[in-house]
C-alpha cells in the first residue's frame, strides 16, 4: 500500500513540477469554457438592420419600436426608396432590412390583410434564418396584441415556448459539450503521454523490473488525472452557473457522478492509447484525431447527429462523449433523474468496463 | 556452486522493417555467484538484448536463462523482486531529487533507504550533499551514482548493470568500478557491460561480444595469452602516412590506431624487425619507434573480430 501510495505521490510531483503542463491542464477548461460561453455563441444580438417604411402610419412606427426594443436589432439606417437597399447591404452595413409597403395601415384595415417584407443577407444561412425567425416572432407578437382590440377573423397563431432555455442561450449547450471535451482529453491525452513518457525515458524499464503489480501501475497513473479531472468539473461547473448564468436543474451528485464515470471511460482509453504509442507524440496525435475530433464532430455538441447520414450516425454510438453529452444536457439543463439516463449511464458504464479490460489485458509487463 | 546467473543456447531476432536481425545467436555462459563478470563489445553486439532477458523484460526466441536458479520466463515474478537493474539509458526522474528517487525506488521495492544503508553507504555519502537537487541537474557522473544507489536500494542478489560508464568521465568511471569492487565484497554478483575494453581487466571474467555472438570468454589475462602472434607498436612523425605503407606492406598482417601508436602484426611468425624499419625510413619516416608490446583485450578483441 506505501509503494502504491509513493507512486501517486510521484505522479503529482510530475504533474505539480511541469508548469507548462499544469497551466494547460488547469488554463485550458476555464478559457474554453469562457470562450464557449461568450465569445463563440451562436445567438445573435444587436444586429443592424435597415428600415425602408413607404407608409409612415400608426401601425409601421409601432412595429418599428418593437423592433427597435428588442434586444435582437439596432436600426442602423433608415432608408427612403428601394434604391437604396442594395448598397447598405453589399458595404455590410445591415443583415437585414424591413421592408413596409405604402398604405400598410389601409390595407390592414380593409382587407385583414399586409405583407411585410423581410430582406436578409444570407450569406450566412443560420445567422440570415435567425434574423427572420426574431422579427417574424415580434411582428407576431404584435399581431396579438392588436387582436385584443381589434377584431381579426382569420389569423392563425402559432404560439412559440422554447423549453428549458426560453432565452435560447447558446451556453446552456457549450457547458455540456465542453465537459466532454476537456474530460475527454485531460483523460485520454495526459494519462496516455504520462504512461509512453515513462516508456520513452527508459524509467518504465527500471518499473517493471521491480516487485509491483501491473494493475498498481496503472492505478497510479490513473489516479492523480482522476484528481484533476474532478477538479476541473467543479471549476466548469461554477464557472457555468455563476458566471455563464446555466443552472444545473437536477441532482448535483448525480451529475458529478456521470462526470466520474466519464472520466473513467476517458482514462481507461488513455491507457489503450498508450500501450499501442511507441512515442510521446504518437500518443498525442492518436489522442487528437481518435479522440478529440470524433467528440467535437460526434457527441452532437457542434453538429446535430439527426441531420448525418446513416453511416456516420452509428459511428457516433461508438463515441462515449455522445453519450455523456445526452446525459448532462439531461440532467443538467432539463434536469431529469437517473430514470432518464439509466439507458446512456449502462452504455458508458459498458464502454468502460470493455476499455479498462482491453488496455489491462494490453499493459505490457515486458519490453515487447 | 550453482551458477548465479545462466544462459543456455539464447537465440534472439528482430524484425527490423523488412529485414530480420540476430541480435543473439546461440549465447551460452554461466557467471558464478560473487563474480564481477564482463560483457565487452561494441554498439550493436546484442549486450542491451542480452541484459533484457536476465532482467526478464524481453523473451529470446530460443533458448533457456536462469538468474538465481529461477527461470526468467515462468519465475519473472520472484526475479524481479531480487534483481537490481541499471538500464543504458540514465533511467531516472530527471524533474525528481536525488532523495525523491531513492525513496521512490526504495518503497518500490517495499524498502526504506535506512534499512539497506550499509550497501550504498559509500555511494551515497558522494550524493548526499545534492540530495535536494533535482537528477537532472546532476553531473553524468553523479547521475550514474545515483542510478547505481537506486538499482541497489532493495540489496539485490544479483546486479545487471547496462553500460553505466557510457558518457562519463574518466575520473568518475574509475570511482564507479571502485564502487563495483566493494559491492562484490559484499557477495553480490555483478554483470556489468561496456563498449570500453580498457575496462575489460577489472573484470574477474569477460565475454567478448561482437555481432550476437560471444567471440571468446575467459579471465583478462587468460583472454590476452592466447593473442597468437607478436604485437608491435609504432610511431613516427607522420602517423597517418605510417598506417598507409604500413598496410601496403605485403608482410603486414593487421595494422590499427591505438593510442598514440599503431598496432602491428607479421603474416610470419619472425620478422626482420630492421628490415620494416629500413623500408619506413626510406619512405621518409624521421622519430620512427617500433618496439614489442603486450596485447591488451582490445588487440584480442581485433584478432578474433577478424578471423
Amino acid at each position: 500500500m506505501k509503494q502504491f501510495l509513493y507512486f501517486i505521490r510521484k505522479e503529482f510531483y510530475h504533474l505539480l513540477r511541469d508548469r507548462r503542463t499544469l497551466f494547460i491542464l488547469f488554463g485550458m477548461p476555464m478559457a474554453q469554457i469562457l470562450i464557449f460561453g461568450f465569445a463563440l455563441t451562436n445567438e445573435v444580438k444587436n444586429s443592424r438592420i435597415a428600415i425602408l417604411d413607404n407608409s409612415k402610419d400608426e401601425v409601421t412606427l409601432s412595429i418599428i419600436h418593437r423592433l427597435e426594443a428588442s434586444r435582437y436589432f439596432t436600426i442602423a439606417e433608415n432608408l427612403n426608396s428601394y434604391a437604396e437597399l442594395e448598397p447598405v447591404f453589399q458595404e455590410g452595413k445591415i443583415r437585414l432590412a424591413v421592408v413596409f409597403p405604402e398604405q400598410f395601415q389601409n390595407s390592414l384595415l380593409h382587407t385583414n390583410e399586409a405583407p411585410i417584407q423581410l430582406i436578409a443577407d444570407a450569406t450566412d444561412p443560420n445567422v440570415a434564418n435567425t434574423l427572420i425567425n426574431y422579427a417574424s416572432a415580434i411582428i407576431m407578437d404584435y399581431q396579438n396584441s392588436m387582436k385584443e382590440t381589434k377584431e381579426f377573423p382569420y389569423v392563425i397563431k402559432t404560439e412559440l415556448r422554447m423549453l428549458y432555455n426560453p432565452q435560447l442561450k447558446g451556453s446552456y449547450n457549450f457547458v455540456p459539450g465542453v465537459m466532454a471535451m476537456i474530460l475527454m482529453l485531460v483523460g485520454a491525452m495526459m494519462t496516455s503521454i504520462s504512461i509512453v513518457r515513462e516508456t520513452e525515458l527508459g524509467t518504465m524499464e527500471v518499473i517493471l523490473v521491480s516487485p509491483i503489480i501491473p494493475i498498481r501501475i496503472i492505478l497510479a497513473k490513473m489516479i492523480p488525472y482522476l484528481l484533476l479531472s474532478m477538479v476541473n468539473i467543479a471549476s466548469i461547473l461554477i464557472i457555468s452557473v455563476y458566471i455563464l448564468e446555466v443552472p444545473i436543474n437536477g441532482s448535483l451528485s448525480l451529475l458529478l457522478f456521470e462526470c466520474f464515470l466519464f472520466t473513467l471511460t476517458a482514462l481507461a482509453l488513455g491507457l489503450l492509447i498508450s500501450s499501442i504509442s511507441s512515442s510521446q507524440q504518437v500518443a498525442m496525435l492518436i489522442s487528437l484525431m481518435g479522440l478529440f475530433l470524433p467528440t467535437v464532430m460526434f457527441s452532437g455538441f457542434m453538429f446535430p447527429i439527426e441531420n448525418m447520414p446513416m453511416p456516420l450516425q452509428l459511428l457516433s454510438n461508438l463515441i462515449p462523449a455522445k453519450w455523456f453529452y445526452y446525459i448532462v444536457k439531461d440532467v443538467m439543463i432539463k434536469g431529469t433523474g437517473l430514470e432518464t439516463v439509466w439507458k446512456e449511464t449502462l452504455i458508458l458504464i459498458g464502454m468502460l468496463v470493455v476499455l479498462l479490460t482491453i488496455s489491462i489485458k494490453k499493459f505490457k509487463v515486458r519490453l515487447e | 556452486m550453482e551458477a548465479s546467473v545462466r544462459a543456455q543456447n539464447i537465440f534472439k531476432s528482430f524484425q527490423s522493417g523488412k529485414t530480420k536481425v540476430e541480435a543473439l545467436n546461440d549465447i551460452s555462459f554461466e557467471v558464478e555467484k560473487g563474480e564481477l563478470f564482463g560483457l565487452i563489445g561494441p554498439d550493436g553486439a546484442g549486450k542491451t538484448t542480452l541484459f533484457r532477458i536476465f532482467t526478464t523484460l524481453m523473451i529470446a526466441n530460443k533458448g533457456n536463462a536462469w538468474v538465481d536458479g529461477l527461470k526468467v520466463v515462468s519465475q519473472y515474478r520472484e526475479i524481479r523482486k531480487r534483481v537490481g537493474y541499471m538500464p543504458g539509458r540514465f533511467s531516472l526522474y530527471q524533474d525528481l531529487t536525488v532523495e525523491e528517487n531513492l525513496s521512490f525506488f526504495a518503497t518500490l521495492f517495499d524498502t526504506t533507504l535506512e534499512e539497506n544503508y550499509d550497501l550504498v553507504k559509500d555511494i551515497y555519502i558522494q550524493i548526499e550533499p545534492f540530495k535536494k537537487r533535482r537528477a537532472g541537474a546532476l553531473s553524468g557522473g553523479m547521475k550514474q551514482k545515483l542510478a547505481l544507489s537506486c538499482a541497489l536500494i532493495h540489496k539485490p542478489s544479483v546486479l545487471f548493470l547496462d553500460e553505466p560508464t557510457t558518457g562519463v568521465d574518466a575520473v568518475s568511471r574509475q570511482e564507479f568500478w571502485e564502487l563495483l569492487r566493494n559491492l562484490q565484497l559484499q557477495g553480490i554478483t555483478i554483470v556489468v557491460s561496456t563498449p570500453y575494453m580498457d575496462e575489460a581487466s577489472l573484470c574477474d571474467r569477460v565475454a567478448l561480444m561482437q555481432a550476437g555472438k560471444i567471440l571468446d570468454l575467459d579471465t583478462p589475462s587468460g583472454i590476452t595469452r592466447k593473442f597468437s602472434k607478436t604485437l608491435w607498436s609504432a610511431s613516427s612523425n607522420d602517423m597517418y602516412q605510417l598506417m598507409n605503407d604500413l598496410k601496403a606492406d605485403e608482410r603486414v598482417n593487421t595494422c590499427y590506431p591505438f593510442g598514440q601508436y599503431h598496432h602491428i602484426t607479421f603474416k610470419g611468425l619472425n620478422q626482420e624487425i630492421q628490415s620494416i624499419e629500413k623500408m619506413l625510413a626510406e619512405k621518409g619516416h624521421v622519430d620512427l619507434t617500433i618496439q614489442k608490446t603486450e596485447p591488451t583485450i582490445e588487440d584480442c578483441f581485433m584478432e578474433l573480430m577478424n578471423q
